[in-house]
């Protein structure tokens, strides 16, 4: 073998190990850097709000998000809450429609049908989330007015109803996958005794898919956790602690970071702040998929 | 309840949510194409906007995000393509450095948009921008040091890299064995085998992940919020270091922060519906050549 054809071998390989482990550099710079940014909310500093400030109630009992005034504010308990709700929400929302959506598409809809009606499903997860918040600030924002007559048109509802319509496409084909995993001959058993296509469903293929829907309920909720531009654009963006009204305004963890990153000066407080609420959902969404994941061995270990 | 009323029931709640859902499709497109048709002229298209943004055209945004989401795609497409071989042809399947390198892609496809215009702010503009202004342009101010396209598309890149790199990977491990096997019982070396045999024919899979990355690339604005795109940039970028208008984050600013709301609607409504117009035809692209690589396969 010449010498030229060795040394491209070797170089190739060389590229290939580099690019992993770029790749893993990659994922180690993101967590390593957010939190190195996000440390110095952590420690007490001079000047700036003691670290247990970003949780513990205020004066007179108040969690206060007020990054600017003569004395800032940085409890992160509004955010979360609002982050919390409006993907519960939305979650609420999506996961009914998606997983008896999903039904459907595995278990009635015909062959031929299936051929445009998934390709529509997908084409509708690959739409922009800045057109999906549009849609929600213009449209879903009349409709929820019209629907509840609340007092103030962007709201946690309406934030709510545009991650939802990001999200379920994911529900809906996560779940549609887990449903067509069922062994076939465990349906034709349960059909050869006489049962209903919904009793089949109802009763075979969807406990029996439950662990990998659950799966894909979790992975929903993280996305909608992750979310950012649907309700930066449609929430109402007033960081209001109100866990229990979904007509109040919220705002989100992703959306406090987009707003008000532009504005604050390197080294403040606020930005290790902002840098901290970035750790904290990263350290989040991981944790919902690392559940997810769980959840998926699990039940197959169970089986096994 | 009896077994036919629960089954009536099943079946109306069942094509009732896929009627929902499919509805819902109709909802996005529905009032995007209404509303944005009657405005999107060549004009739109083709010419500058105006300083308040309310009039003119987007032309700057369009070449903002062409430019962008083109390098990106340069810089993702070796690095995604590049792990793809190293998972599926060098690394053994259940060794520890493959476990590495899929959780890792795993646990990058999980951090959310935002989180990466934090790392891209943090680390691109302010680390390794200011880093190469210290050492290129010791006594000017920040060139590197401050957004423009290169961070974007570096933080866009990192962004889609797991897309490219499952996708990749997915096609490539569905090339028989047999083939590899053939190649180097012919005396080709590993590398030869990648190059000649298995990248070619995994040609489909890596487009298909390419066309979802730029897709995603053409519609992210979080990640680009602070790593170099502007509201107002009316000349298109034509160095590395300058900052450019993104369509999506065209529309961002047209439906939060324009001066005159109904003045820059019909801007609004055209531009909402160009972007999903590109992102749709770039998502029935990846379908298309995923179609194309399965064989046909729903």
């Amino acid at each position: 073998m010449s010498p030229r054809r060795r040394l491209l071998d070797r170089a190739f390989a060389a590229a290939a190990w580099l690019c992993a482990a770029l790749t893993v550099g990659c994922v180690v710079s993101v967590f390593a850097f957010v939190g190195r940014e996000a440390l110095p909310a952590l420690v007490a500093r001079p000047g700036a709000p003691p670290p247990r400030a970003l949780v513990a109630p205020g004066l007179g009992g108040a969690f206060t998000w007020q990054p600017v005034g003569r004395r800032p504010k940085f409890n992160v308990v509004p955010l979360a809450v609002g982050s919390a709700k409006v993907a519960a929400l939305a979650l609420a929302l999506a996961a009914p429609v998606g997983v008896a959506a999903a039904c459907a598409l595995a278990f009635l809809v015909s062959r031929r049908a299936r051929r445009w009606v998934k390709p529509v499903v997908e084409l509708l997860a690959g739409v922009p989330s800045v057109v999906l918040g549009y849609l929600a600030l213009t449209v879903l924002a009349a409709w929820v007015q019209a629907l509840t007559g609340c007092r103030y048109r962007l709201n946690a509802l309406v934030a709510a109803a545009g991650v939802a319509l990001a999200i379920t496409p994911w529900i809906v084909t996560l779940a549609d996958e887990a449903l067509r995993a069922v062994p076939r001959e465990t349906l034709e058993g349960a059909y050869a005794l006489g049962a209903s296509r919904a009793q089949v469903v109802l009763g075979v293929a969807l406990p029996a898919a439950r662990p990998a829907i659950l799966a894909a309920l979790l992975l929903a909720f993280g996305r909608a956790v992750g979310e950012t531009m649907i309700v930066l654009m449609a929430s109402g963006n007033a960081p209001v602690l109100r866990p229990l009204d979904p007509t109040a305004s919220a705002r989100t963890l992703t959306a406090t970071i987009a707003a008000e990153l532009g504005e604050v000066a390197d080294g403040s407080h606020h930005r290790a702040v902002l840098f901290l609420l970035g750790a904290v959902l990263f350290v989040g969404t991981l944790a919902l998929n690392l559940a997810a994941e769980r959840v998926v061995a699990c039940a197959s270990r169970r089986e096994s | 309840m009896n077994a036919r009323a629960l089954d009536r029931a099943f079946h109306a709640a069942a094509w009732g949510a896929l009627g929902l859902v499919l509805a819902a499709t109709a909802l996005v497109v529905g009032p995007l194409a209404a509303r944005g048709a009657p405005h999107l002229t060549w004009r739109f298209l083709a010419g500058r906007p105006s300083a308040d943004l309310a009039d003119g055209g987007v032309l700057p945004a369009i070449v903002g995000t062409a430019v962008c989401t083109l390098l990106m795609t340069v810089a993702v497409l070796p690095l995604g393509v590049g792990t793809a071989v190293f998972l599926s042809e060098y690394a053994p399947s259940r060794s520890r450095a493959a476990r590495v390198v899929r959780a890792s892609l795993r646990n990058l496809a999980a951090v959310p948009s935002v989180v990466f215009g934090l790392f891209g702010l943090g680390f691109f503009v302010l680390g390794v921008g200011r880093g190469l202004d210290r050492l290129l342009y010791p006594a000017l101010g920040p060139v590197f040091g401050r957004p423009c396209v290169l961070w974007s598309a570096a933080t866009l890149a990192a962004l889609t890299l797991p897309v490219v790199a499952v996708t990749a990977e997915e096609s490539l491990r569905a090339i028989p064995r047999a083939q590899r096997e053939a190649a180097a019982a012919l005396g080709a070396t590993r590398a030869e085998v990648v190059l000649r045999v298995a990248l070619p024919q995994a040609r489909g899979g890596i487009l298909t992940g390419a066309i979802l990355a730029v897709g995603r690339g053409a519609g992210e604005v979080a990640p680009i919020l602070f790593t170099g795109v502007a509201s107002f940039a009316p000349d298109p970028p034509t160095d590395v270091r300058d900052m450019f208008m993104h369509l999506a984050h065209h529309v961002h600013v047209l439906a939060t922060q324009a001066h005159d709301l109904d003045a820059a609607r019909p801007a609004l409504e055209a531009s909402a519906l160009a972007l999903f117009l590109v992102t749709l035809g770039l998502n029935v692209a990846a379908l298309v050549a995923r179609d194309r690589t399965r064989g046909g396969r729903p």
